[in-house]
């Protein structure tokens, strides 16, 4: 069963002052999927993520063309609500941000900015997020301790749970899963699985493995260009193109 | 033995080193084998006498640092013994002609003078930092990272005259009495401390990490909430210190202040009043004091001094318990 597009980009094209970095992508990104973004350093997967809530704005000269859709609304139409945005299109960096303040003050960043004060609410949040980013069991006991003395692996995940706390419809996540071991990998991999029932994921990654594991769909950027763009397996079983196949297989990038 | 070790770190050097490598072929000297990789006998000896010129340079700076301590402290600290620490600090009783000393007047009048001046410059200099890290485009940045340092640049006694003939007669005009106050004194110190604020908290504030910026505007957070509930909380460390800079130089400076305070040697009881702080105290009564009364004069210097430190361990402690909260 085909389901809902949430997100949709067209002819999109960005610009660093004077160089191209995305030539007119389109895409549909469905709901409750993980999209998966593959491609070799440079080629505009990030870029392009970065579009999708308008984080490439704050680069000085950054400039867009063509549309991107979240729902039915054009997210670079005059008097979209940026802040809205952000809140219903959440982001995960490749190296885990956590605040300099407790684990428990990370989570309650997001619903504190977005105006809930009271203590109740905040802690019904903090443990809800927390347990969705399969974190909880592991920090209920030390929720006030500073984050930063966490491990990689649950950093990833607190910040995955911070961005849950505002309720996103979408989460981005580029490249969340880099500077993680192999067992945090699988964790953050399982989660994601989970994520997907209620979220829709984009997600960027340099990791064939993990793209053809967690994702339902994969785009594969190369030089700015959405080279192909498929189901997970047909994309890697029967690629189209021809540099599909030889970065698929490891022939570069 | 030293020559061969010397000589194999060069040899591993060079070996990476393909532009190296190149330049030795033009210049011919590559053909004639590895020896030039070994240092000569004078090269060593050159190397040893700027390494002892470099230790040399290091002991005359603490030399002079700890001369000068042992000095204040053999002059004053007898002095503080005769009268009392208690009575020396506290006492507001000061006729040093008559062996009289207390210097609790100027003990209060320095501490006020540093507290009235922060109280503006501090906040003041912390919005212009914030202004400077996070708002200002980069053309107006560098015009006014450039004039900041020109106000640091400014010689105390220039703002000490500028507040003499500026400062002291406005007040004068439409507030009232002398016009040499501490109100004068807080607003000149304040102007000469307001660099060392902008340039430290303008550092602690670029120093936050691009990320945090990032997450939290992704969060959905505006750029002034990003600024209040992460950015400066996230630099508080910096700011400390840069504050407690500021209060070190403020309760250091002399000349300007002894031009716009009046010197009075009393405790002051509103804005308007003069004070005399214990710089002030030194700086005026240096060329005629003798005996005790120069004793005194060191032993408030031993005060001032002490009172420096102080401040150092609390910025110590300060950056230490910024880098465990950050937990690096």
């Amino acid at each position: 069963m085909e389901k809902a597009v949430k997100m949709k980009s067209r002819e999109l094209n960005l610009f660093y002052g004077n160089f191209q970095a995305l030539y007119n992508i389109n895409m549909d990104i469905e709901e409750n999927r993980v999209t998966a973004l593959i491609g070799p350093s440079g080629c505009g997967k990030s870029s392009f993520l970065r579009s999708l809530n308008r984080l490439n704005e704050l680069i000085e000269g950054s400039r867009i063309s063509g549309e991107v859709f979240l729902d039915d609304s054009a997210i670079y139409e005059k008097g979209i609500n940026v802040v809205e945005l952000r809140k219903k299109v959440g982001m995960v960096f490749q190296k885990p941000a956590v605040f300099p303040m407790s684990i428990y003050e990370n989570v309650a960043y997001g619903p504190r900015i977005h105006g809930i004060k009271r203590r109740g609410e905040l802690d019904e949040i903090v443990c809800r997020s927390l347990q969705s980013a399969n974190l909880w069991d592991e920090v209920k006991d030390r929720l006030h301790v500073p984050a930063r003395q966490m491990s990689g692996g649950q950093q990833q995940r607190l910040v995955i749970a911070r961005v849950l706390a505002v309720q996103p419809e979408v989460i981005l996540m580029d490249e969340p899963a880099s500077a993680l071991d192999p067992i945090s990998t699988a964790r953050l991999e399982e989660l994601i699985a989970i994520l997907k029932t209620r979220y829709t994921i984009v997600i960027v990654t340099h990791n064939m493995q993990q793209a053809a594991r967690v994702s339902d769909y994969t785009g594969f950027f190369l030089d700015g260009c959405l080279l192909e763009f498929n189901r997970t397996e047909e994309l890697f079983l029967n690629p189209r193109h021809n540099k599909t196949e030889d970065y698929i297989t490891g022939r570069f990038g | 033995m030293n020559g061969i070790i010397g000589g194999e770190i060069i040899a591993a050097k060079q070996h990476n080193n393909l532009e190296g490598k190149s330049q030795f072929l033009q210049t011919g000297r590559w053909e004639r084998g590895w020896g030039f990789l070994w240092k000569s006998k004078a090269e060593y000896i050159s190397e040893s006498l700027v390494e002892k010129l470099l230790m040399l340079s290091a002991v005359v700076s603490i030399m002079a640092l700890l001369l000068i301590s042992v000095f204040i402290f053999s002059r004053g600290v007898p002095l503080i013994a005769k009268v009392g620490l208690g009575d020396f600090l506290f006492s507001l009783e000061w006729r040093p002609t008559q062996g009289v000393f207390g210097i609790g007047a100027m003990f209060i009048g320095s501490l006020v003078l540093t507290l009235a001046s922060l109280v503006w410059a501090v906040p003041l200099g912390l919005l212009t930092a914030v202004f400077m890290a996070e708002i200002a485009p980069p053309p107006l940045i560098r015009i006014m990272t450039c004039m900041v340092n020109l106000l640091a640049g400014i010689p105390s006694v220039v703002y000490g005259f500028f507040g003499l003939v500026i400062i002291v007669p406005l007040i004068r005009n439409y507030l009232g009495g002398t016009g040499m106050s501490v109100l004068a004194g807080a607003v000149i110190l304040g102007i000469m401390i307001l660099p060392t604020i902008i340039n430290i908290s303008q550092d602690a504030i670029q120093a936050v990490p691009r990320e945090y910026k990032e997450s939290s505007l992704a969060l959905g957070a505006s750029h002034y909430q990003t600024i209040g509930r992460l950015i400066l909380p996230a630099a508080s460390s910096g700011i400390i210190t840069a504050v407690v800079l500021a209060m070190g130089r403020a309760i250091g400076e002399t000349m300007a202040v002894v031009m716009v305070t009046g010197n009075a040697p009393i405790i002051p009881d509103n804005l308007l009043a003069p004070l005399r702080t214990m710089t002030s105290n030194i700086v005026l009564e240096m060329g005629y004091a003798a005996g005790d009364h120069q004793a005194a004069l060191f032993a408030t210097g031993a005060i001032l001094f002490i009172f420096i430190l102080l401040l150092n361990l609390v910025l110590n402690s300060i950056r230490r318990a910024g880098k465990r909260y950050a937990g690096n």
